[in-house]
Formats: structure tokens, sequence, C-alpha cells
């Protein structure tokens, strides 16, 4: 099934993270302007629009990093921009992976301990946690780099760890910021693989933020924020 | 590359019966777009008339397929010609995506609005090429990235143009 024709979801079944009219400012600046957006469970969406449109902040709202001015967001049907700082935090760890766009690895820790992290913040015990971080690093091309510290990789280096921190805990929702911005061709392919299989393995729902049409390509439809407002294209033509 | 300089090429190494050619053809350039037989022996005879490959004898066994084709020299002259003279690397200037734009900016329609179903149109080609990357072979992923920077290149275009509508629209319009 393709999703790319899919009109605006409203089964809660089909709806995975679903916002409406989300409007949050930083001081004066408005960074979003009643932005809506409804993602479809298990598939790839990708987030396309102007450097300073909103994307990251559109994201950080969905996956309850920031709460919105005003507008809702919900995940499977539950209201979660209400909830207070420690819940939001729970859901995160227990259901979202992360891929963020800048500065996300603890520096100080080896490649494989950044990967094992959000495992062992949820309790699972090291040695099995490490291993667990070790078979992604060899997914994502980066066996042998295991026991480098961080903060001695490359940008891309890095970035694929990042990516394999986001996967190891299996979320129910991936949301990755620019996951391939510092990576080569075929790299990026590699990466782009790997989501794709995370989500035919697992059944991940992934919500990628990109400006590369090769790499929005991967999604099985996007969106476009411009002005802090997002808009749903369909190739027949129209918007919704 | 015209289907006649396609033949020569595989002509050139080494002489071949139709059917072969063919083959070789679909393998390699025919995606989604095999060549008939009848075309191949059409143009294997136009060929023929103009001097650029030679059939051989009929081989026992009989049927158009069992003459072995061979180039000549006026043929492999022409193929190295053309093998060795770079493409015009100067895309067309005057795009059918540029005249929409500026016609709906002349006319007053909304030049946004085609640009986005353009984008559209061009992220959903750029889609199906990706599928046939993933699931196809070298070649097929070869082929399908040479259409992917090509339409990336497109939608560059397409973002940039978007940026800049007001200005174009006060050039058109004065
Ligand atoms: N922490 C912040 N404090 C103040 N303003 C911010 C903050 N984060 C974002 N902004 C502003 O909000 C707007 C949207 O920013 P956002 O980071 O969401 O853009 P973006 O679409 O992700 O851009 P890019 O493609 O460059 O990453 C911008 O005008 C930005 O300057
Ligand atoms: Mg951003």
């Amino acid at each position: 099934m393709t999703l790319a024709h899919l009109p605006v979801v409203t089964d809660p079944e089909l709806s995975c993270v679903e916002a409406s009219d989300l409007c949050l400012s930083f001081g004066a600046t408005p960074a979003l302007r009643g932005a809506s957006v409804t993602v479809v469970t298990g598939e790839i969406l990708a987030v396309m629009g102007p450097s300073g449109s909103g994307k990251s902040t559109l994201l950080h709202c969905l996956a309850g990093i920031l709460r919105p001015n005003s507008g809702e967001v919900r995940f499977r049907g539950r209201r979660i921009d209400a909830l207070g700082e420690e819940e939001r935090s729970t859901l995160r760890r227990d259901h979202f992976g992360f891929v963020f766009q800048f500065g996300q690895l603890v520096p100080e820790l080896t490649a494989e301990e950044n990967v094992a992290l959000p495992l062992l913040l949820s309790g699972t015990r090291r040695t099995q946690a490490l291993g667990a971080a070790r078979e992604l690093l060899a997914q994502v091309g980066l066996d042998g780099l295991g026991r480098r510290r961080s903060g001695e990789l490359s940008g891309g280096q890095a970035q694929r760890v990042a990516l394999a921190r986001g996967l190891v805990g299996r979320p129910e929702v991936l949301f990755a910021d620019e996951p391939t911005g510092s990576l080569d061709s075929l790299n990026s392919e590699h990466v782009l693989e790997l989501l794709v299989a995370a989500t035919h393995q697992f059944g991940t729902t992934v919500v990628m933020v990109t400006h590369d049409p090769r790499v929005a390509a991967y999604a099985d439809r996007e969106i476009v924020v411009r002005d802090g407002k997002a808009t749903s294209l369909t190739p027949g033509g129209g918007s919704t | 590359m015209s289907v006649p300089l396609a033949l020569l090429g595989l002509l050139e190494r080494e002489p071949s019966y139709g059917y072969d050619l063919k083959r070789d053809y679909d393998a390699y350039f025919g995606r989604g777009k095999p060549l008939q037989f009848g075309q191949v022996y059409a143009t294997l005879a136009r060929l023929t008339r103009d001097g650029k490959v030679t059939p051989g004898e009929i081989e026992p066994g009989g049927g158009p397929d069992r003459k072995l084709y061979a180039i000549t020299d006026g043929g492999k002259h022409e193929f190295e010609t053309w093998l060795s003279q770079p493409i015009d690397p100067a895309p067309n200037l005057q795009t059918d995506l540029f005249v929409k734009v500026v016609f709906a900016l002349m006319l007053g329609r909304s030049a946004e609005g085609y640009l986005d179903t353009q984008r559209a149109a061009h992220l959903q080609r750029m889609r199906e090429l990706t599928v046939l990357k993933r699931k196809g072979d070298l070649v097929d992923a070869l082929l399908a990235d040479h259409g992917l920077f090509h339409l990336e290149a497109d939608l560059r275009w397409i973002d940039m143009t978007a940026a800049r509508l007001p200005a174009l629209a006060e050039t058109v319009r004065s």
C-alpha cells in the first residue's frame, strides 16, 4: 500500500501522532503559526521546507520535547501536549527515538556507550545494552569504532552513532532531524536503508526532517513547512 | 542515444545475430522500453543499405535471424566519432517549467500553486526511482540515480524560484 495519496486521517488506529493548530513563539519570534499534521502509523514522513520555517520546532512539539503555546498534540489518540515534564519524559523514553540536528552525543562516552544510553536509562542490564549497541553500530558500518570516544569521531561517524542510538530501543516512533546532514551520498543511502528496514521489521514510524529531496524520496510522503504552517501536497495537485 | 548507434556499438564488440543485439540492448539500455524485433531488423537493414554493417551468409536452419551481422569500417568510424564527442551540456534554457511560471505570473494565476504541484509530481517520480534503485540491480541503480540527480536539480530550481516569485512577478508585469 502506498501512503502517498492518503487524505487526512482521522482513524485513531491509523493515526500515530496528530497535531492540530500548533502555535509556538520564542519570545517575539513566532516559529509555528497554526501547524497541523497527521503522522500515519508505520509510515516514513519527510518534513521539508526552507531554513527557519519551523521544521525542527514542529518536530520537537510532535515528540513532546517542546510544549506549544496553543494547539493539541496526540500520540495514539491521547493528548500529550498537556502532560507535565516528567510524564512527557517517560513517554519519550518508552515510545520514541531521536536523532537530533545538533550536538547530541556525550563526548566523554564511547560510541557504544552513547548508543546504549537509551537502554541503560530504561533499566536494561549494562552487558545486554552494550551488546545491542555493538550490533547496531555494525549495521551502520561502524564496527570497530565502538570503543572510540564519541568526541573523537568524524561528523559523519557521529551522525551514524546518533542514528544507532535512535534505533536501539526499537522505538514506536523515530524523530530524526536531518539524519543524513553530514553524510556523503553512499553513506546516506546506507542509513536510509536502515530506516526503511526498521519500519518494515519493527513497524517503526519515522518522522524525518530533511532539506534533501533525494532523502525525502525514501519517505512515503512529504509535508512542507512554510512560515510555521505545514502543507501536505499530493502529486495529483491540490493540498490538504 | 539512437537505436542505430546503439546497435553499431554492440556490433563493435563482435559480430552478432539480431536476437543477441536485442537481448543486450534490452539489458543495458531498454529499461521500460524494450526493442521490438521488427525494429531491430529494420534498423539492421538500413545500416546495411548505408554500408555501416554487413550481413553474413544465411546459415542453414533458415529464418531472418540466422544472419550474423558485422560492423564495417564506415560504421566503426561513425560510432567512434559519436563516442568521443561530449553531449550538449547546456540544459534547455526555456524549459516548460520556466515558461509555465512566467505565464502564471503574467496572467495573474497562482505560480506558487503551480510550483507546489510540480514539486509534488517531481518528488513522486523520485520516490518511484528510489524504489527502482533499491529493488533493482546495479544497472537499474545507476540509471535511477541519473534520473534522481536531474530531478533534484529541478527541485532546487523550483525552491529557488518559489523564493523569488515576488521579484519575478514585478519583472513580468512591468
Ligand atoms: N530556542 C530558540 N530560541 C529563539 N528562537 C528560536 C529557537 N529555536 C528556533 N527559533 C526560531 O524559530 C524559527 C523556526 O526555527 P526552526 O529551528 O524550527 O527552523 P528549521 O525549519 O528547523 O530551520 P533549519 O532548516 O535551518 O534547521 C526560526 O526563526 C528560529 O530562529
Ligand atoms: Mg532545523
